[in-house]
């Protein structure tokens, strides 16, 4: 069952494009059919998996740059306490500024390469991550370190065995929202300035007016960053196998087995 | 056969003497110049109705206390620090571990879990609480008189001659109550224990002595001591007479502070 729903799901996606296509008899350099998109997608073929192998990287690097940083950051502000009360509020407020405003600077200090995307990227991420692992490094159940202390647990022992992995459930949300939001990072960096990545290749294609091609890369991406979300999706369920989970009934079933 | 005692190496079970206690509460003194001494080894119930500071008295011997003051001593006078153990009335088993690794959680926390003594002697008392098909399972897949079974096992694992306990079987349903308290009275012998739990009956059962606290501030009146040891049959009449009298006790008490009388 689920390989059968999201192939059905993506296949009715398909039937609705062709379907507003006809319908409209919209001009192909606005909205191009699935056929024609497809064609594309055959016809530059390895120049898209190129820009692809490009983009991927700079969301993959942001990705785990940012997760990285942010769980740091948690673990630093939850251990030391005048760091809550001085650095949560600057973070809080730091998320005021669009990100994407900043994306010009990015690229004027780290250049037309990977690394300014890398940087939107991280950037983006890191506040999701931060604030999730943090709040649950905060409301560890008072009673496990009532217990944890009557036996003589040590701080750090605390952290390792109580409170850190009761915290992964939060920290997994945190790492799906930043998941889902990566690939933007990256792709408004390449818009702003690049030389190459799938974002680039579309505003390449759009000033040639190679509509079918622009389709083909954002169609690329969103391939990417559909099976991105999932494949993170997998893992942190397994990192968090405790956890009650309603939108798996495939695992509740395994159950009765 | 495990018990209480055989265990092995269990220090001589000090007495505790609880003196000066007070905690304060948003202005009003919940108890105050409160004293309490537990016989060693033995069980004190302390029993009282809820929001009556009864936690929050155990919770100071156990070195837990939020807010509350008071000198906690053995009968030597000296602190108790490393030798108490502690189970409150969530199980509050660690739900990524498995049970085995949960009884296992204090070596865990001090660095011994790989100490083969103490893995033989989890092995032994997940046998002894009924829990030994299921050592492998996450708390999740286990009853709620199964989670608390567990929860007992690693109260022992600790080892300790002080053992606090705060309402341990107050989530359970009936039978499974009835099972666990007989269970607690013969794993516990020999141990210092103080009880904390708001059901008479559970008191008469497995108390030594049974103090009742109530009132505001708190008061604790003289200590009532059942004859025979526990856990007590339930069939005993002399036990539904001292029900009775212990019930009339809370009902006072009750009305004591100003509430209405349940009818």
């Amino acid at each position: 069952m689920h390989v059968i729903r999201p192939a059905v799901i993506f296949l009715g996606l398909i039937g609705l494009w062709q379907l507003v296509v006809s319908a409209t008899g919209v001009a192909a350099f606005i909205l191009p059919g699935p056929w024609p998109v497809a064609a594309a997608v055959a016809a530059h073929w390895s120049e898209l998996l190129s820009h692809a192998a490009i983009t991927a990287s700079e969301i993959l690097l942001g990705l785990l740059l940012g997760t990285l940083l942010g769980m740091a950051s948690a673990l630093f502000i939850s251990a030391v306490r005048p760091a809550r009360r001085w650095l949560m509020p600057v973070l809080v407020v730091s998320q005021a500024i669009p990100v994407f405003a900043l994306a010009p600077i990015l690229v004027l200090w780290l250049g037309y390469g990977i690394a300014s995307k890398v940087a939107m990227a991280t950037l983006i991420i890191y506040f999701p991550v931060t604030a999730a692992f943090f709040d649950g490094l905060r409301r560890t159940e008072p009673g496990w370190l009532d217990l944890a202390r009557t036996m003589g647990g040590g701080g750090l022992a605390v952290l390792r065995q109580v409170r850190i992995p009761a915290a992964l459930p939060a920290l997994t949300s945190g790492l799906r929202v930043a998941t889902a939001v990566a690939p933007i990072g990256a792709v408004v960096g390449e818009w702003v300035g690049s030389s190459g990545g799938l974002g680039y290749l579309m505003l390449h294609a759009n000033a040639r007016m190679q509509v079918d091609l622009m389709f083909a890369a954002l169609f690329v991406l969103a391939v990417f960053a559909v099976t991105l979300y999932f494949t993170v999706d997998a893992l942190l369920r397994r990192l968090t196998p405790w956890q009650a989970d309603d939108t798996a009934p495939a695992r509740g079933m395994r159950r009765f087995d | 056969m495990l018990n209480g005692t055989s265990l092995g190496g269990i220090a001589e079970p000090p007495a505790i003497h609880l003196q000066s206690a007070r905690l304060t509460y948003g202005g009003t003194a919940l108890f105050e110049a409160l004293d309490l001494v537990l016989p060693a080894g033995r069980t004190t119930c302390l029993l009282g109705p809820s929001g009556v500071g009864k936690s929050s008295l155990l919770r100071l011997i156990a070195g837990l206390a939020d807010g509350a003051e008071g000198v906690v001593l053995d009968e030597r006078g000296a602190p108790l620090d490393g030798r108490i153990a502690y189970m409150a009335q969530q199980d509050l088993l660690l739900p990524w571990l498995s049970l085995r690794s949960n009884v296992m959680l204090g070596p865990r926390l001090r660095g011994e879990a790989r100490d083969p003594r103490l893995q033989d002697r989890a092995r032994a008392l997940i046998d002894e609480v009924g829990l030994a098909a299921h050592g492998d399972k996450r708390p999740a897949q286990l009853s709620g008189g199964m989670r608390q079974r567990a929860a007992l096992a690693r109260t022992l694992l600790e080892d300790r001659p002080i053992v606090l306990m705060d309402e341990p079987f107050a989530a359970l349903d009936a039978i499974t109550r009835y099972e666990l308290q007989e269970l607690a009275a013969r794993l516990l012998q020999g141990r210092t224990v103080l009880l904390v739990t708001h059901d008479p009956l559970e008191a008469l059962r497995l108390g030594h002595r049974i103090q009742v606290m109530a009132g505001r501030p708190a008061t604790l009146d003289s200590p009532l001591e059942p004859p025979g040891g526990p856990p007590r049959a339930l069939d005993d009449p002399a036990l539904l007479g001292l029900q009775s009298e212990l019930l009339r006790r809370l009902a006072d008490a009750r009305r004591g502070w100003g509430e209405k009388p349940c009818t």
